[in-house]
């Protein structure tokens, strides 16, 4: 190699790096605007509702002075810009406050609360894709066939009917009437003062330590909210997926594939699918996150102890550091599910791939 | 293509079969046997400290946690009896009361109750002044003097000293709220935090108060185990319990905030009472053959009040044609059926001095009459701020209904019920719909909130319920201050009638019902029973068959 390819090499290669820290660079200033904007609406909102916050600590019936220094102590009698500034002076050190309904730190309660709704997220999401796919690929198919307008309507009604309602409705059927599945929580009472949780997934908690029967008992409890949620996320994948794979399906090289002689399964799961699968990883991805924030109906109507009622009772509370800090939670796990499909995206697509 | 068609769809059969089958599980759930699982809306309790707490839920949770010098006696909840006391005496002068404490007493820990656990009770609920500081503030005592006026004579003794000759009925009334309540001071000492003085805040240690939120050291019958927010609160029987032990070794109560999802969980017997229960589940649980109902009077009051700052409301014609403008029979038969009792006076059922007759009936042409009267035939328009859920909203309804038929018009502002509140409490509301739970079990706690305001401007120190509705009442403020040294208890009881009848007669409030506590309970459960206040909802006789 002589000293002229070697310098271009090297040219070659710190250039993909200035490429690399802009792309970086420009990531980092999103998140940041994006994080100073998420906090500075929520805590303006937080204070412009009419609602006394020192009325969530106190209740109704303090006498006057503690009202007055309790106020005091919450620092509300200062200026809404000093307040803002102390908050994210504080922030930025990773106090987020603490709760006034739970009394703990705010980021403590979180690192409780979110691996409940992960947990239940995850497994919706996989119910969703797992018979969203495949029923999004056979109505693409058999377009106009009975399959296809099967797959519609139910699409239709995991598009249009109020998640609650279904809740409610599964709850009365399976578990009023039918005693199939157990009663809204996360665990029976039994296990939920035996059990020791290490990372808060239940499920997984109760299979490394080998604890079947708490299994099983966690399992009775999320399969219901966990299949609602899959129901939710499967409506949009499959209809999103029957989209993309008519679009492929409809191309130039499946009717080369064809004249080729490939069988037919290859060339739907094989080709096509697997060039439709690059659009849908972000399709999954959103739906993902989707769920994440979403699950706060399902959450309240199964008394699912995750982030969506943490947020919700805080709310309703005017607990504000506690809607704060949960709302930072979501929020980094939005940018950061959004981050990591763009990798997936690059690493699938053999076009967004450099050098 | 045939073969391909066979193989996906019996695919999907067996991926339905394996799901349907991992769905099947066992039938009817049990609750352990020797547990009570209650399915209770805790999400009120923010501090298990006693000293602090100042919720309902909380209340129930110290009731059956801690012990008091004396409690409420539940046969005649216009007396005390002892609880770690076995006697007291009051002075002649009326100042001192000496408590002799029963001997041999352990908290849960096993430390020994003395006189030093009381007096160091005092001083930190003092010290620590929050909310529910004021009900023995109430007798001059404050931070700079309690350690004076509530101290240890010896290890048995327990000297209380107030500022006035106060009624002693008074007196020992306060003593029974859960801030009185004893703490194991050796316990709570090693769980001390240190503190900054400054302005606001004395002393340079917490009292515990920050462990104690979650903490637990008492002696009741039964024992704090843990405390998760908005989950569940769960108990454990004391052993050193210094009377009759608990009947069952654990009580769960799991926050369940729905009525519906409760009804649920009780039918299939996932609990075995159901705390929160609206009309039509407590109805649909009164037919069912395995759960029955049961219920108490509790000492909350529903009213609806007039911003006396809006002339009209002000006009005391106006203010009694509301009384009649209530159509109580078609409330209690409807929205208050089995949660409510029709109440029309300020002192709830059970104490001293209540009066029960309900004077007002739906009377339209009375009403009407009482608005020509007051130069308003044709009515008029106003508005009523009401929290959004039950009962209220039906209530109010009912109430805009009812007030239509004697010309005026109500148009309701719903909104979140801490919004609502922020607004009355800066009276800028023209009418609110509320309800209001004694403080403490004593005719003062609602007399003072009713019956007095001792300065209706603005930058008052004291915001009673008068001053939230801007009704300046010198008077009817000394007549309750008097019946505080009234040491009579009958005479005493005498005072409470007058101002109830007054109130009846001439104030901004209609009060419309008292509170049913209501729980739906399966049938293999014996010995519940709801006291008459949430601290005395006692679990400890509860057993299971």
């Amino acid at each position: 190699m002589s000293v002229a390819e070697n310098q271009a090499v090297a040219g070659r290669g710190s250039a993909r790096a200035v490429a690399v820290l802009s792309s970086l660079g420009r990531f980092l200033v999103i998140a940041v605007t994006t994080y100073l904007g998420l906090l500075a609406v929520t805590f303006f909102i937080g204070r412009v509702i009419p609602i006394d916050p020192v009325l969530a600590v106190l209740g109704d019936r303090a006498p006057t002075a503690v009202v007055e220094r309790t106020r005091r102590e919450m620092g509300l009698d200062l200026p809404w810009i000093e307040q803002f500034y102390l908050y994210v002076k504080a922030a930025l050190r990773g106090d987020f406050g603490t709760s006034v309904l739970t009394t703990n730190p705010v980021m403590s309660d979180i690192r409780r609360v979110f691996p409940a709704t992960i947990e239940l997220a995850t497994l919706g999401t996989i119910i969703g894709a797992v018979i969203g796919v495949p029923l999004g690929v056979l109505a693409a198919v058999k377009r106009g066939s009975l399959i296809d307008q099967v797959a519609r309507v139910v699409g239709l009604i995991g598009y249009s009917v109020p998640i609650f309602w279904l809740g409610l409705l599964g709850l009365v059927l399976f578990y009023a009437k039918l005693q199939w599945i157990a009663f809204p929580a996360r665990l029976d009472v039994v296990y939920e003062y035996t059990f020791t949780p290490i990372t808060g997934f239940y499920l997984l908690d109760a299979a490394i330590q080998g604890q079947w029967d708490v299994f099983y008992d966690a399992w009775r409890h999320i399969v219901l909210p966990a299949a609602l949620l899959g129901y939710l996320s499967l409506a949009y994948i499959s209809r999103m997926t029957r989209s993309f794979m008519l679009n492929e399906l409809a191309q130039e090289y499946i009717v080369a594939a064809r004249a080729k002689g490939l069988s037919e399964t290859r060339i739907i799961w094989g080709h096509a699918l697997r060039n439709a699968a690059v659009p849908m990883v972000t399709v999954i991805a959103l739906s993902y996150a989707n769920l994440l924030e979403g699950s706060v109906l399902t959450e309240t109507v199964f008394s699912w102890p995750g982030i969506g009622l943490y947020i919700t009772n805080s709310l309703q509370n005017a607990d504000m550091n506690a809607v704060l800090g949960g709302t930072i939670a979501i929020g980094s796990v939005f940018i950061a599910i959004n981050l990591f499909s763009d990798l997936l995206y690059r690493l699938l697509d053999p076009r967004t791939k450099t050098g | 293509m045939m073969l391909e068609k066979f193989a996906l769809r019996s695919r999907a059969l067996l991926a339905g079969a394996a799901l349907s089958a991992l769905l099947v599980a066992p039938a009817f759930a049990v609750t352990p046997a020797d547990t009570l699982v209650e399915g209770f809306a805790i999400d009120d309790i923010i501090s298990m400290d006693p000293g602090e707490a100042f919720e309902l839920s909380t209340a129930e949770v110290t009731g059956n946690t801690y012990d008091l010098l004396v409690r409420l006696d539940l046969s005649d909840t216009s007396k005390v009896k002892g609880d770690l006391a076995e006697s007291w005496t009051v002075s002649d002068d009326g100042l001192t009361y000496t408590f002799k404490l029963k001997p041999g007493m352990k908290f849960a820990s096993g430390n020994p109750i003395t006189a030093a656990d009381v007096a160091y009770s005092f001083e930190r609920a003092i010290k620590l002044d929050k909310s529910p500081a004021f009900i023995i503030n109430q007798f001059g005592i404050t931070g700079d003097n309690v350690t004076e006026k509530a101290k240890a004579v010896d290890d048995t003794t327990f000297q209380f000293v107030v500022d006035k000759a106060y009624a002693p009925s008074f007196v020992l009334n306060c003593l029974s709220a859960t801030v009185a309540s004893v703490v194991d001071a050796k316990l709570v000492k090693e769980h001390v935090a240190a503190a900054t003085p400054s302005a606001d805040y004395k002393w340079d240690n917490d009292f515990g108060n920050a462990w104690l939120k979650t903490g637990y050291a008492g002696s009741g019958q039964y024992k704090l185990r843990e405390w998760r927010a908005n989950e569940a609160v769960v108990l454990e029987r004391n052993d050193n319990y210094n009377g009759e032990k608990a009947k069952l070794a654990r009580v769960i109560y799991r926050n369940m905030k729905e009525s519906s999802a409760q009804r649920l969980a009780l039918e299939a017997g996932d609990i075995d009472v159901a705390r929160n229960l609206e009309p039509n589940d407590l109805d649909a649980i009164a037919k069912n053959a395995d759960l029955t109902t049961t219920s108490a009077p509790k000492g909350t009051v529903y009213y609806i009040s007039l911003n006396q700052k809006n002339p009209t409301l002000a006009k005391p014609e106006v203010r009694q044609a509301f009384k009649y403008l209530i159509d109580y029979d078609a409330l209690s038969t409807t929205i208050l059926k089995g949660i409510g009792e029709i109440h029309q006076s300020f002192l709830p059922k059970g104490d001293l001095g209540a009066m029960d007759d309900n004077p007002f009936k739906f009377d339209v042409a009375k009403a009407k009459e009482l608005l020509a009267k007051a130069g308003l035939p044709d009515g008029f328009k106003v508005t009523m701020d009401v929290r959004t859920g039950q009962p209220t909203t039906g209530m109010a309804e009912s109430i805009q209904q009812t007030l239509g038929q004697g010309g005026i018009q109500l148009e309701i502002i719903p909104g979140d019920g801490k919004q609502t509140l922020t607004k009355y409490r800066a009276r800028n509301h023209d009418i609110y719909i509320g309800q209001w739970g004694q403080d403490y079990f004593d005719p003062n706690s609602n007399a003072q909130t009713f019956a007095s305001n001792p300065d209706n401007s603005d930058a008052a120190k004291i915001k009673t319920l008068a001053w939230r509705n801007a009704w300046d009442i010198p008077d009817l403020t000394k007549e309750t201050e008097a019946a505080l040294l009234e040491k009579d208890s009958a005479k005493r009881a005498d005072i409470y009638k007058d101002l109830q009848q007054k109130i009846l007669d001439t104030s901004p409030f209609v009060i419309i019902h008292q509170q049913l506590e209501v729980a739906g309970l399966r049938k293999n459960l014996k010995g519940f029973a709801l006291g008459p206040s949430f601290d005395t909802n006692f679990v400890g006789p509860v057993s299971k068959e």
